[in-house]
């Protein structure tokens, strides 16, 4: 793991508005307008924030000369543990953990289930 | 700290207000409703993780009624949410409210789960409507950024042990 770009990947993270950036662009690549309405800033001041995420290897910019549309990059993130999963990994996390509450309810059910079949009803 | 590249969980955003989870249960679908309705089964899963257990949960499984999790962090943290019951058809159908306590977004949600079966397998899908884009984007950025000071704690230890 290049140390460099880890750090420079670090280094753009450790703002709560270009970590916002990220989250949207999880959801698909977005113009700098797009990017910039949820939050109360201007486009040059969005624009600024890119070219950190940028520089960092973390978004590139569609040759669309008009819109230029920015695109998450997934490798160096990936390197930086997979952080972009956190609101997958509490679910994820929640639903394994239901998975085997359910084996265990059906578990039972047969248990309760199986003296019935040997003709033992009530 | 590996993780399984397929992931059985599906994230969607059917619209700029909404999320839209599904996911298959090895198991019917009046278990699946079960174990999402019943305080005693709810506390074994629901968002226990990483030292959080959910601490209180109550349910009042009626039309109107109300539900309410307090969950508990390793720090003694704690995270409150809870809202009421919109519809309740057992074993498909279930539509609540969601408030947290301390909210970072604006407004209440509204989540639909829905179950489906086949061959012994549930389908659910499980949308959560916001009231607006920037509270559903609001949810979905908060929990990276509490996920990733985690994350560089691990790394940390990681590059110590490189050095």
């Amino acid at each position: 793991m290049a140390t460099a770009r880890l750090d420079a990947t670090f280094a753009a993270l450790a703002d709560p508005t270009r970590r916002a950036i990220l989250a949207r662009l999880t959801l698909g690549d977005a113009s700098v307008t797009d990017l910039a309405k949820p939050f109360a800033m201007s486009q040059p001041a969005i624009s600024k924030h890119l070219k950190v995420l940028e520089r960092a290897g973390l978004v590139s910019r569609g040759r669309d000369a008009q819109k230029r549309p920015c695109r998450l990059e997934a490798a160096p993130l990936a390197e930086a543990d997979g952080w972009l999963d956190a609101y997958r990994g509490f679910w994820e996390e929640s639903y394994e953990r239901l998975d085997g509450v359910l084996a265990k309810m059906k578990a039972d059910e047969k248990k309760r289930a199986r003296p019935k079949r040997h003709g033992d009803r009530r | 700290m590996t993780r399984t590249a397929t992931s059985p969980l599906q994230i969607t955003t059917p619209s700029d207000r909404e999320v839209a989870m599904t996911r298959v249960f090895d198991a019917p679908r009046r278990l699946v409703f079960e174990a999402w309705t019943r305080p005693d089964l709810v506390k074994r899963w629901l968002g226990v993780r990483g030292g959080w257990s959910l601490a209180v949960c109550e349910i009042d499984l009626e039309v109107g009624g109300r539900y309410r999790y307090v969950w508990q962090g390793p720090q003694g943290q704690e995270m409150g949410m809870g809202g009421v019951f919109k519809e309740i058809m057992p074993p498909e159908r279930l539509v609540v409210t969601e408030k947290f306590d301390e909210s970072w977004y604006p407004g209440e949600a509204i989540n639909t789960t829905v179950l489906t079966e086949h061959a012994g397998k549930t389908t659910m899908t499980l949308t959560m409507r916001y009231a607006s884009k920037e509270a559903r984007d609001a949810v979905l950025a908060t929990p990276m950024a509490t996920g990733m000071s985690e994350s560089f704690d691990t790394l940390a230890g990681v590059l110590a042990t490189l050095a």
